[in-house]
């Protein structure tokens, strides 16, 4: 069983740490291997960001594969971009704050839906968006616990206890809609 | 022993740490910044100098001078740097300093691009400086094959007294990976290195006219140049017991996949989901690429073999070369390629390799 | 009887000086290794020598040696001093080496204040390739690639070593030498001698520039080369202390 992720949007939309996240969970606290790979534009700040996170059972091969098990995307030019990666009867979630689920042009793939950036704003920090967008994606894969992923971004925010009530409430919010979307 | 999730070029600095690198010079460059970034955290926790270098020319003869001077010692770059740096390895190569370096390679030629790619192999396997001298160039294709070579790459340095290559591309520098590091050298004994040094080392001696420390990359006396270069290729030649390859279900197999680094992975991926699938399909993998597992391609059945597949990323292809010279005319050599930072695609391999079965 | 002078210890025995006659490589060479013994560090004591007629230095000296690449004894200078910080290290280059193709790691040593000593040798000229201009050679001096003398509009100015450092917060110590007369061999020595107590004290970057004749490559028997040296070299390149922060 080999999971291939793609996670993609603007730079500063938190996708790396979103595919670290998962990948560092997973590397934590499951016997699988793992292999997480970023890409960036040449740009310090804005421009795209994409990563790839493979989960597998076995060796992993190629860290980055055509064909995606799952996609998420965080903003429009990302979904014209890898949606065609997508494999049939993948699973594809979108930011709807800012995708269009009109532009979603293929009907062989199932579709997930969060509002990522309006959660965000509305609990008071834009930041937490990929929080939340992990949350949908682990409610829905359960491809690593819940509680273990919960666990992963606790330990890397322990330099920021501030932060940790936001961050559980966002990932929790995310965990219920990706629960529902089953 | 727990793992841990690491970034190749991180991982590999702390590789170097464990076994005992206690100076490191570089220059930023993408993609292996993270190198110099994690040294300049790391070593003063061990006691060790991280110093940010001028330039590539710079850091590399640093890190001749601490080398000389008896410190295990790091430099690493990306293509372009790598090729500023060539200078400073043949200093090293020709006065014997024993000194490892990292290229965390990218697409080229000239700045290239800043995405991945192994277009520098005939630089790293024939010609990284001038003067024709060698180095044990190792190829890993995960991060943690990384850490492991990278950590025996000091002892070879400093059996051989010789400079020591780890060719990784981009993906390896930058992916993340579970990786199990190995012991921490305590300081006992990376004194004792350091220690067993001192009588060549370029630290000072007491007044022996016979006997001072001379770090020397050249001679007047061209009849002591060649016997230093003599001397030089013996150890060369002693190589063939390092020879590390894998040779992957290769016996029956009627396509022979050669690649190293990124693109071995990704073709031993290959080779599994052809062989779910019925074809016979192998892989030969060099992890040394200098000196190169020739042998290995004896090993092939020509009877059944239709073609040995060439996979990697670099246009023109390079490898393909030591592959002809393995394959000697026995069967026809078949490449897929891609380059300029663009990434082995496994569909790619899977239709190349599928193209030679159907013929 | 009281014995007052011996041979220089840290120099070679039997070896005779190959350089052309006339040259101060030899001088300076030796008045380094009388530093040497007088202040008792021969066991210490780590040279890197730079590319072109420099380079000949190694074959005279008993202390340790490396040669580094043209340009980058500085850098070695670096590695070594950060990893064997009781070694005394002084780097041995000419103009060409450390104020050409050297430019960069001469300077950016001295910023980073490292704690070692250039012995900076400037007669204005490449030596060993055949009187090729130098960034130190005079207006108007012929180069065999300058071969109706340097002008200003085509190749700039002479350029000043100890100057440029000055304007560099981290040197500790800059001085400018000659060794045309016998007064000024014992100012060179001395200020040889100062440069590696302050490197022993910790003090950090320090350089010593001497002016020196190059007959060979002047086309002037050594005698005139030393009038050359009073009359043109001293004239741009005055002497004295540029900085000692003591």
């Amino acid at each position: 069983m080999e999971t291939n992720l793609c996670v993609a949007g603007f730079g500063g939309q938190g996708v790396m740490s979103l595919g670290k996240f998962l990948a560092q969970a997973t590397c934590d606290s499951t016997d699988k291997n793992v292999t997480f790979f970023p890409s960036y534009g040449a740009e310090q700040r804005g421009g795209t960001a994409n990563c790839f996170v493979v989960i597998s059972d076995g060796l992993i091969g190629a860290p980055l594969g055509d064909v995606m098990d799952d996609l998420i995307v965080m903003n429009g030019p990302s979904l014209a971009k890898f949606l065609p990666t997508l494999k049939q009867g993948g699973t594809l979630f979108i930011n709807s704050s800012i995708v269009d689920e009109k532009e979603v042009t293929r009907s062989d793939v199932k579709l997930v839906k969060a509002p990522v950036t309006e959660m965000a704003l509305e609990m008071g920090n834009a930041k937490v968006l990929n929080v939340i967008m992990l949350g949908v994606y682990v409610g829905y894969t359960e491809v690593v616990p819940p509680d273990v992923v919960w666990d992963t971004i606790e330990h890397k925010l322990g330099s920021k206890p501030k932060l940790l009530p936001l961050n559980k409430q966002a990932f929790e919010k995310g965990l219920e809609i990706g629960r529902s979307q089953k | 022993m727990a793992r841990k999730l690491m970034k190749g070029c991180e991982a590999i600095a702390e590789a170097a740490v464990r076994a005992g690198c206690r100076f490191f010079a570089g220059y930023p460059i993408t993609p292996q910044n993270e190198i110099p970034e994690y040294f300049a955290r790391r070593l003063p926790e061990v006691g060790g100098v991280f110093v940010q270098g001028e330039s590539e020319v710079a850091s590399v003869n640093m890190v001749y001078g601490a080398a000389a001077a008896g410190t295990r010692s790091m430099t690493s770059s990306s293509s372009p740097g790598i090729a500023l740096k060539s200078e400073g390895i043949s200093y090293c190569a020709a006065a014997r300093i024993p000194m490892v370096y990292a290229n965390i390679s990218r697409g080229g030629p000239g700045v290239g691009a800043i995405q991945p790619a192994q277009q520098d192999y005939f630089q790293a396997t024939k010609a990284s400086g001038n003067g024709g001298f060698e180095m044990l160039v190792l190829a890993p294709s995960t991060v943690q094959e990384a850490v492991d070579l990278t950590y025996a790459a000091f002892d070879y340095a400093d059996r051989d007294r010789n400079p020591v290559l780890l060719l990784a591309d981009g993906v390896i520098g930058t992916m993340m990976e579970p990786v199990e590091l190995p012991p921490m050298k305590t300081d006992e004994e990376v004194a004792a290195i350091k220690a067993s040094k001192s009588g060549w080392a370029c630290i000072g001696h007491k007044l022996d006219y016979a006997n001072r420390s001379w770090i020397a990359p050249g001679q007047w006396d061209t009849a002591i140049m060649q016997k230093q270069n003599e001397e030089a290729a013996a150890v060369y030649a002693s190589w063939k017991k390092d020879l590390q390859v894998e040779e992957y279900q290769i016996e029956d197999a009627e396509v022979v996949i050669a690649a190293y680094g990124i693109c071995a992975r990704i073709g031993k991926s290959v080779v599994d989901i052809c062989r779910a699938a019925g074809k016979k399909v192998g892989l030969i993998r060099p992890i040394t690429v200098h000196p190169f597992p020739y042998s290995s391609f004896d090993k092939i059945n020509y009877d059944v073999c239709k073609a040995v597949l060439d996979v990697e990323m670099s246009i023109p292809a390079q490898l393909v070369q030591d592959v002809e010279l393995g394959v000697k005319g026995r069967c026809p050599i078949e490449t897929c390629l891609c380059s300029g930072g663009n990434i082995m695609s496994r569909e790619a391999v899977l239709e190349a390799v599928d193209a030679i079965l159907a013929k | 009887m009281e014995k007052i002078y011996s041979r220089t210890l840290t120099i070679q025995e039997n070896k005779v000086s190959g350089f052309c006659p006339g040259c101060m490589h030899s001088t300076v060479i030796k008045l380094i290794g009388e530093a040497i013994d007088e202040l008792g560090v021969i066991d210490k004591s780590v040279a890197i020598t730079g590319i072109g007629c420099c380079g000949l230095h190694m074959d005279y000296i008993a202390y340790d040696n490396i040669t580094a690449p043209h340009g980058r004894a500085c850098a070695v200078a670096t590695g070594i001093k950060r990893t064997s910080p009781d070694s005394l290290v002084f780097t041995y280059q000419g103009d060409g080496d450390f104020a050409s193709i050297g430019l960069a790691e001469s300077v950016s040593a001295a910023n980073r204040g490292e704690n070692f000593t250039v012995i900076f040798i400037n007669n204005g000229i490449y030596g060993m390739t055949g009187g090729q201009m130098a960034p130190t050679t005079l207006l108007g001096m012929k180069a065999t690639t300058a071969p109706k003398g340097r002008n200003a509009e085509e190749h700039g100015y002479p350029m000043h070593v100890c100057e440029l450092l000055d304007q560099l917060t981290a040197p500790h110590y800059l001085e400018r030498v000659s060794c045309n007369t016998p007064q000024n061999v014992i100012k060179t020595k001395n200020a040889i001698k100062k440069a590696f107590k302050y490197q022993l004290e910790g003090k950090g970057f320090s350089l010593v520039e001497i002016v020196t004749s190059c007959p060979t490559n002047w086309g002037l028997d050594p005698l005139d080369a030393l009038d050359f040296i009073e009359q043109k070299m001293l004239p741009e390149y005055p002497l004295g202390v540029v900085r000692d922060k003591k």
